[in-house]
């Protein structure tokens, strides 16, 4: 006799199969152009320190997982995009043991301390960063030469320093287009901008298979769109009109816009899920945030660059952002109440 | 404690000295009690002047003396100080022998006392001071109160040493001043600066707690 079987469920009953590990796989495609272009630009140096950052992230997270005894939570893929994004905002030439170094403050500070994936209270890639940016400003600020012409077969020493020795110079050093405006004044063209004939971070130049790939995420659902809108609109705008007032000491928008790591902090980082608010309002508010900080501190700070410091300053204000706007519930007029 | 008086007997001279309870009250204060990992107190100072080995020793050592001192005399005036305003008197007594250590530290090396800054003056209002003042010299004999004392300072100036050697050698590689890394050894900034202080007080934290943890499943 066959069995028969039956299911009892409460509605809906169509579910959709977007678990996280479906959704981290997808940001890991859409991430992997840009990185590609990282490599193609900066070469085989690129490509080691990207394995290096998401190698030893994954192995961080379930060495983590073993000797806390809970269970590994590899296959989630969340450990691999933290691993691959923070390879991402590095210089290419970065030594491999401070890259490891960084994966395990993003993992282990910036993620497992909390509690693993879920309550993180700041983006993970970031917090190793940032750990890295006050640890050692020198190597995370020399930028080499793209499309070196020996980039592919020649291994940078600085990226085989030893671990806890300093790297050797080697190479051309150039200037990003950020800090090149900012302490030389030279403007890039917005051309070599958009396309990443420029300097920089591995990830960070491949400006078109940036947006292609968020695209793609806010197609599938995977990413909220608002949040990079968000930030776009007020760097724009602000920068804008800083550049209306005086158009000789500040840059263009459309340089602030297509320069430095704007295009991938504000379309994969500042879009982390945990880290970011929950209402459409809340988010339009934190990515107002993060453009008008980004703004201010490349204008005005000390530092060319400082997307890393926006989104983390803004994942510290989101859950401050969710307490204060709150959707009103369905049917009636009250606000919702937080017990 | 109860563990350790059912195996009183079985132990020779050496344990029997561990176990005495003046010896209780001294090893308290270095380890189960340790002010900075355990009670958690005079965050402000081993954070601020942890920077390297040689300020956390001065620092921890000062507060070792001002705490001493300042244990003997409120254990000795015990019954004398009134209920009311004992905090005042507190005080007084201690911030007398913070002026006293702030004139010695300046006879002996006008340098250190200038890169321990207001850190100095501000030994009045350590809260391991008043805590233990209020806590233990106030209700306890002399003697117990002079054990407790060096326990604590001896505890506190541990604590500082082990984040201001952590900081030291990671932040400018050398310790106590001697540079003992290679010259190409990579610094690491931020132990220097005051986020180092953080990390290098969270991750002692969790080191002890971890310990903790275990000896108390064990």
């Amino acid at each position: 006799m066959r069995k028969i079987t039956l299911h009892i469920a409460t509605s809906p009953h169509v579910v959709k199969g977007a678990s996280t590990e479906t959704i981290m796989k997808n940001v890991i495609y859409a991430l992997l152009p840009a990185a590609a272009f990282g490599v193609y630009a900066f070469g085989i140096s690129a490509l080691l320190v990207l394995l290096t950052t998401t190698i030893s992230a994954v192995a961080i997270e379930h060495f983590l997982c073993k000797i806390s005894k809970k269970e590994s939570t590899v296959s989630d893929y969340s450990a691999a995009i933290t691993g691959l994004l923070l390879g991402m905002c590095l210089p290419p030439d970065f030594p491999l043991w401070m890259a490891f170094m960084g994966s395990a403050i993003s993992i282990g500070l910036g993620k497992f301390i909390f509690g693993g994936l879920g309550y993180n209270v700041f983006n993970p890639a970031l917090v190793g960063r940032a750990f890295l940016q006050a640890t050692f400003p020198v190597p995370i600020t020399t930028w080499y030469q793209a499309f070196g012409p020996d980039r592919f077969y020649h291994i940078s020493s600085s990226v085989l320093a030893l671990p806890f020795m300093q790297p050797a110079v080697d190479g051309v050093s150039g200037a990003t287009p950020l800090s090149a405006f900012k302490f030389d004044h030279v403007d890039t063209q917005t051309y070599d901008l958009a396309m990443g004939f420029i300097n920089g971070s591995i990830g960070e130049t491949g400006t078109v298979f940036l947006i292609l790939g968020g695209i793609y995420l806010a197609w599938r659902k995977m990413l909220n769109w608002r949040i990079p809108v968000s930030i776009f609109i007020t760097v724009f705008v602000f920068s804008g009109a800083a550049y209306l007032i005086n158009n000789t000491a500040y840059p263009s928008p459309v340089f602030t816009l297509f320069s430095g790591g704007l295009m991938l902090g504000a379309i994969y980082m500042a879009t982390d899920m945990v880290a970011s608010p929950i209402t459409s309002m809340g988010v339009w508010v934190y990515g107002a945030i993060i453009g008008i900080l980004v703004v201010m501190i490349r204008l005005w700070g000390g530092l060319p660059e400082g997307v890393m410091y926006a989104i983390l300053l803004a994942n510290a204000i989101s859950p401050h952002i969710d307490n204060l706007i709150r959707p009103r519930v369905y049917g009636t007029t009250n606000k919702l109440k937080l017990s | 404690m109860s563990v350790i008086n059912q195996n009183k007997s079985e132990k020779g001279f050496l344990s029997s000295i561990a176990d005495h309870p003046s010896t209780d009250e001294f090893i308290k204060g270095v380890w189960r009690e340790n002010p900075v990992f355990v009670q958690v107190l005079g965050m402000c100072p081993s954070l601020a002047v942890s920077n390297s080995a040689k300020n956390a020793l001065a620092m921890g050592l000062a507060t070792a003396f001002v705490l001493l001192m300042s244990n003997i005399l409120i254990s000795l005036l015990r019954d004398f100080i009134p209920k009311q305003v004992r905090i005042a008197s507190y005080i007084l007594i201690i911030a007398t022998f913070v002026t006293v250590i702030d004139y010695a530290m300046q006879a002996i090396s006008i340098e250190l006392h200038k890169s321990l800054g207001a850190f100095i003056a501000l030994i009045v209002v350590n809260c391991i001071i008043l805590s233990r003042a209020e806590a233990f010299a106030s209700k306890n004999t002399v003697g117990k109160s002079i054990l407790d004392a060096l326990g604590m300072g001896i505890g506190f100036t541990f604590a500082l040493l082990c984040i201001g050697g952590v900081r030291e050698i990671l932040g400018s590689g050398s310790f106590l001043g001697f540079e003992f890394m290679p010259d190409s050894f990579e610094k690491w900034v931020i132990m220097v600066l005051p986020a180092g202080g953080f990390f290098t007080l969270a991750f002692l934290l969790l080191i002890f707690n971890s310990f903790k943890i275990k000896n108390n499943r064990a």
